[in-house]
This record gives C-alpha cells, sequence and structure tokens, in this order.
C-alpha cells in the first residue's frame, strides 16, 4: 500500500505542473482569440458601450495580462469555467450535462478494444510468423489506417440506411418517454454504432501491442522453463506468454485516453451523441472559445485522472513499481 | 541500389512504396491532368460513376468532378502530412536534445511542457488552434505539429542522454566547443535515427488529423481536402454514399501505405544492423 501511495503522491505533484501549464496555455490561447467575455455577454443579453465599459471594469478586464491570469486562476480554483457565448449559460453546467455521455461512449469503447483487441493479440501471437497472425498484423495495420469518422459513416450506410437495424444517430429515441430498463435498452442500441467506430480503431493498437509483445516473450528463459515442466501449450500462452505481455497495454489504456477524447469528437459529431466531443464542435461552430477551453481544462484533468488511476492499477499488477520510491 | 533493394525484401514493402509512388505521381500530375480550379463546376450534379466518360467517378452534390478533387486531395493530404510530420519531428528533437543535454532544471521545465501537451488531447488542441487563428494551410500544419513532437522529443532526449556520456562528446568538451555547438553538431545527428524511425506513424497520424479536421469544416477553405469531400457527400449519405467512400477509401491507402513502407524501412534498416 505505501507503494501505491507514494507512487500516487509523486504523480500528483507532477499533475499540478501540467495542469497549470495547460491553464496558462489556454489562456494564452484565450487572450490571442478575437473578443473578451463582455463581448460574449453583450452578445447573449445586449447593452450599449457604457454598459460595455462598466461590465470591463467590473470584470475586471481593463487591468494589465498578469492581473488578468490571476483572475483566471482564481476563478477555475472555484471551478468557474465563465460564461458560454452561444449557450448564454454558465459553461461548468454546459459541460457536465454532456460529460455522463461521453464517459460512456469513451467506457464502452475503450472496453472494447481492450478486451477485443487483446484476446486477437493473443490468439495471433500464440504462433508468431503463422499464416493467422500474418492475416491478422495485415489486417489490424488496414483497420489502424480508417479515419474514425468515415468508419462511423459506412457504419451508418450498412446497419442504419440499407439494413435499418439501428438507429442512425443520437442517444435515445426522442419523446419515447421511456424509463428504466427500456431507456437504457434504448440508449444502447443508439450507442451500438459510435462505441464500434470508435473502438476498433484502437482494436487495431491493442491487437499490435499485445503480439508484439508476446513475440518477445516467446525468446524469454521463464517461456523455455515453463516448456521443460512439460507444461501444456495452452497455458504456457496463457499464464506466462501473454501474462507478460498484457502489463504494457495496461500503460497504453491511460495514454490512449488523450486520444480517445480527441476521437470522440468527430465520432459524437458524426452520430450527433450529445456529448463533450460534439459540444466541442458547436463550440467551434458558434466560435465559443471560452467553451472550447473549459472542454479542453475539463478533458485535461479526465486525461489526468484516467492516468492515475491506470497507475494505481499498474502498481497494484506489478509489484517492481515503485518499490523504489517506497524505500527510499 | 543496394538498399532499395534491402527496402524491398518483404512484400507488405512493395505494396507500401507501390501505393506511396502512385499517391506521388497523383499529387504531381493533378494540376497536368485536371488545370483549373477542382472546386469549378463541370457538369450536371450527383452524377453517378461510370456514366460519362470525361467524368468517370461522376459528380458531387454541386456538379464538381470528383476525380478532379481526388487528385487534388491527394496534393493536400500529403503537403499537410509531410510538413507537419516534419516539423514535429525538428520541434521534439530539438526540445529533446535541449532536455537531454541540458539536464537539471531546463530537462526539468521543458519535461513538464512535454507533458502538459500530451496530456491535453491533440486533436482539441488542434480544433482550439485552427479555430482561434482561422483556417489556412499553414495554421493546419503548425495546430497538428503541436500535438505530435512530443513523441519524437522524448525519444531524442532518451537517446541524448546515453550519448551525452560518449568519448567523443567529452572530446569535443576539452576542445572547448559552446556547449550548443556540441548539442546540435555533435549530439543531435547521431541521436536523429531511432527519432527518424517514429517519421512513419507521425506521418500517419498527420494526414489522418487533417482529414478529421477538414470533415468538421476545419480544413483550408480554398483547397480540395478528402475530409471536406467526404464531409461533403455525408449531406447525400442515404442517396449517393459513393460520394464519402470514395476519398475515405483513398485516405485508407494512403495511410496504409505510409505504414508499410515505413515498417518496411525499419526492418531494412534493423537487418543492416544485426549484420554489421
Amino acid at each position: 500500500m505505501t507503494r501505491a501511495l507514494a507512487l500516487l503522491h509523486r504523480r500528483l505533484v507532477g499533475s499540478v505542473f501540467v495542469l497549470l501549464i495547460v491553464v496558462i496555455g489556454s489562456f494564452l490561447l484565450l487572450e490571442a482569440a478575437p473578443g473578451d467575455a463582455v463581448d460574449a455577454y453583450i452578445v447573449s443579453t445586449g447593452g450599449d458601450a457604457g454598459m460595455i465599459e462598466l461590465l470591463r471594469h467590473r470584470w475586471g478586464l481593463d487591468q494589465s495580462e498578469l492581473t488578468r491570469l490571476a483572475n483566471y486562476l482564481w476563478a477555475l480554483l472555484h471551478l468557474d469555467l465563465g460564461q458560454s457565448v452561444t449557450f448564454s449559460r454558465p459553461i461548468r453546467e454546459i459541460i457536465f450535462e454532456r460529460l455522463p455521455t461521453t464517459l460512456i461512449l469513451m467506457g464502452s469503447a475503450t472496453a472494447l478494444s481492450f478486451c477485443l483487441g487483446s484476446a486477437l493479440g493473443i490468439y495471433a501471437g500464440a504462433r508468431p510468423g503463422s499464416f493467422r497472425d500474418r492475416l491478422l498484423s495485415i489486417g489490424s495495420l488496414a483497420l489502424y489506417a480508417v479515419p474514425g469518422f468515415w468508419l462511423g459513416l459506412v457504419l451508418i450506410v450498412v446497419f442504419a440506411v440499407d439494413l435499418r437495424w439501428l438507429p442512425i444517430g443520437g442517444i435515445e429515441t426522442i419523446a419515447s418517454a421511456k424509463t428504466g430498463l427500456a431507456r437504457a435498452h434504448d440508449i444502447a442500441t443508439h450507442l451500438v454504432l459510435p462505441v464500434s467506430a470508435l473502438g476498433f480503431i484502437y482494436l487495431a493498437l491493442y491487437l499490435r501491442m499485445m503480439r508484439a509483445g508476446m513475440a518477445e516473450a516467446w525468446r524469454q528463459d521463464f517461456v523455455l522453463a515453463a516448456r521443460a515442466r512439460g507444461l501444456s501449450r495452452r497455458r504456457i500462452v496463457l499464464a506466462h506468454v501473454a501474462r507478460n505481455a498484457l502489463l504494457p497495454l495496461v500503460t497504453m489504456l491511460g495514454l490512449q485516453s488523450a486520444q480517445m477524447l480527441g476521437g470522440s469528437v468527430v465520432i459524437e459529431s458524426v452520430f450527433a451523441v450529445p456529448g463533450l466531443g460534439r459540444l466541442a464542435q458547436e463550440a467551434v461552430a458558434g466560435r465559443d472559445t471560452p467553451l472550447l477551453l473549459g472542454i479542453i481544462l475539463v478533458s485535461t484533468v479526465l486525461v489526468i485522472i484516467i492516468n492515475l488511476l491506470v497507475d494505481l492499477a499498474y502498481a497494484v499488477l506489478d509489484p517492481r513499481v515503485g518499490a523504489s520510491e517506497a524505500s527510499a | 541500389m543496394n538498399r532499395l533493394r534491402r527496402f524491398l525484401q518483404t512484400p507488405e514493402a512493395i505494396a507500401g512504396a507501390i501505393i506511396l509512388a502512385l499517391l506521388i505521381v497523383m499529387a504531381l500530375a493533378a494540376p497536368l491532368l485536371f488545370p483549373g480550379d477542382p472546386q469549378a463546376i463541370a457538369g450536371p450534379a450527383l452524377l453517378p460513376p461510370f456514366q460519362d466518360l470525361s467524368l468517370p467517378l461522376g459528380t458531387d452534390r454541386l456538379g464538381r468532378d470528383v476525380l478532379a478533387e481526388l487528385f487534388h486531395g491527394a496534393r493536400t493530404s500529403l503537403a499537410v502530412g509531410l510538413a507537419a510530420a516534419a516539423a514535429a519531428l525538428l520541434i521534439g528533437s530539438v526540445v529533446g536534445t535541449l532536455a537531454g543535454f541540458a539536464g537539471g532544471l531546463v530537462d526539468d521545465v521543458l519535461m513538464r511542457i512535454t507533458d502538459a501537451f500530451q496530456t491535453v488531447p491533440g486533436f482539441l488542441l488542434a480544433l482550439a488552434f485552427v479555430s482561434i487563428v482561422g483556417p489556412s494551410l499553414g495554421v493546419v500544419v503548425a495546430a497538428i505539429a503541436l500535438g505530435a513532437w512530443t513523441g519524437p522529443a522524448r525519444v531524442a532526449r532518451a537517446e541524448v542522454l546515453s550519448i551525452r556520456e560518449r568519448d567523443y562528446v567529452a572530446g569535443a568538451r576539452v576542445i572547448g566547443m559552446h556547449p550548443l555547438e556540441i548539442a546540435f553538431r555533435e549530439v543531435l545527428p547521431n541521436a536523429l535515427p531511432p527519432v527518424l524511425a517514429l517519421s512513419s506513424v507521425i506521418v500517419a497520424a498527420a494526414i489522418l488529423t487533417e482529414a478529421a479536421l477538414s470533415f468538421l469544416g476545419l480544413g483550408d477553405p480554398n483547397r480540395v481536402t478528402w475530409g471536406g469531400m467526404i464531409a461533403e457527400g455525408r449531406t447525400v449519405l442515404r442517396t449517393a454514399p459513393f460520394l464519402s467512400v470514395v476519398p475515405g477509401i483513398a485516405l485508407v491507402l494512403t495511410v496504409l501505405g505510409v505504414y508499410l513502407a515505413g515498417e518496411g524501412v525499419v526492418e531494412s534498416t534493423a537487418v543492416r544492423r544485426s549484420l554489421s
């Protein structure tokens, strides 16, 4: 337990610096964008030049850049992300409304890509160099070359337009007044296509990592030892070779989360899923810079949290991790 | 010649080389085969493919020649992919070399910044950057490079850390070379091979990111892009799925070609290393 705590402590300190850099970066982008919070407010409420002056003064926008940065940091400490131009509402409210949908989408897509990817990777890596290994390697490379949004469109054409098996987009049937299990089932059917589009791309990554790790593990002495002990091939593949190749995939799970958040922007736009990614696209369309930067900050925090969780899982799975910190 | 033969050993590398060669020919021949504006109206709207010999792939919703757009789109994809990857590799190797060679506070600061760029979802950053600065080819390249330089920076730093302890670096110090000169003239060139090994993955990712940006309407509006073509075709997805499917296949083939050729290069150099 001390191992995990020491690791957590070190990572938390690092995360604070990362977050600070991201906040300063987003402040600079906000400054570079045309218009400020007062312009945004006036657009949504209306007002004259005197009102603009008054608001600029009251919100401290007529002060020096450093003071404004300090004000920005102070507001963020209170979880105040400012006012959205397009929605005329506090950004925090909008983001937290949209976040659960994206988390469900990302979580399901991650589960799909990780489970299916590592299973296929084990299948390919069980016999490196065999026909099925080569076939899966080429296939996964081709899959990895597919743009997610295009795969989404193709899935729509096949399963929603031609076969009519699944809904074309959205997160649930509008005004269906479904509750409980019926509603959950409705949401699940709406999520099948977006989750597949997002998950299948990353499936290739896990497959390739698993396969490469296993090809490496086959050459290790402990595999020879396991063979010499007369273990069955199945046992060697699963309990020795695959198990050792699995750990780097867990790290990848954390590293991949940032890319998956980016990927969900296009996927949510394609399937009209009202999540964080679609919100980002709406913010771009409405030239709503504060909202866009708010989304970036929240996603950064999300990525940091996911990586912390992955690190902790890693410390539990691999006794070597963090051992040096605990003893130091 | 020998090097080329070694590169073309596996069927995968040959396939990659053929795809890339075709693509480069497409990009170079676009202004010769389809002179004039590819975004100009060339015929009736929504002409299906293989109907009219002068418009082999038909026309889109506005009556533009799909084949001409496809050729001109190859130019944009390749140009943006290569430029963004070159920028990312350049920034990454300079930052990595400085961090690894200087050590101490410089290293700490640069690596925290690298961490920050790695934590922010790169696509969201590119989205914000393009939407604030305004879409043009250069801005798109910069936006993509902004999210892609961290990998090369880490690899370069790790390599520099091992190189800076070598004898020839100590020798350069003894003869009184300026540390920056040692870093960029002695250390960086020797740290480059593992960094360059990343280039195919970075080019591929850059092409995909450019496609996604222009799909969302953030590409250079004056240029034809495959992502923009897919977005255009999306509005008539039910009646003419062909318009979205064709540029998508071009994208998949391009990225696949880059991957395959990249693996071929890495493999051929790995063979050379294990032989020597």
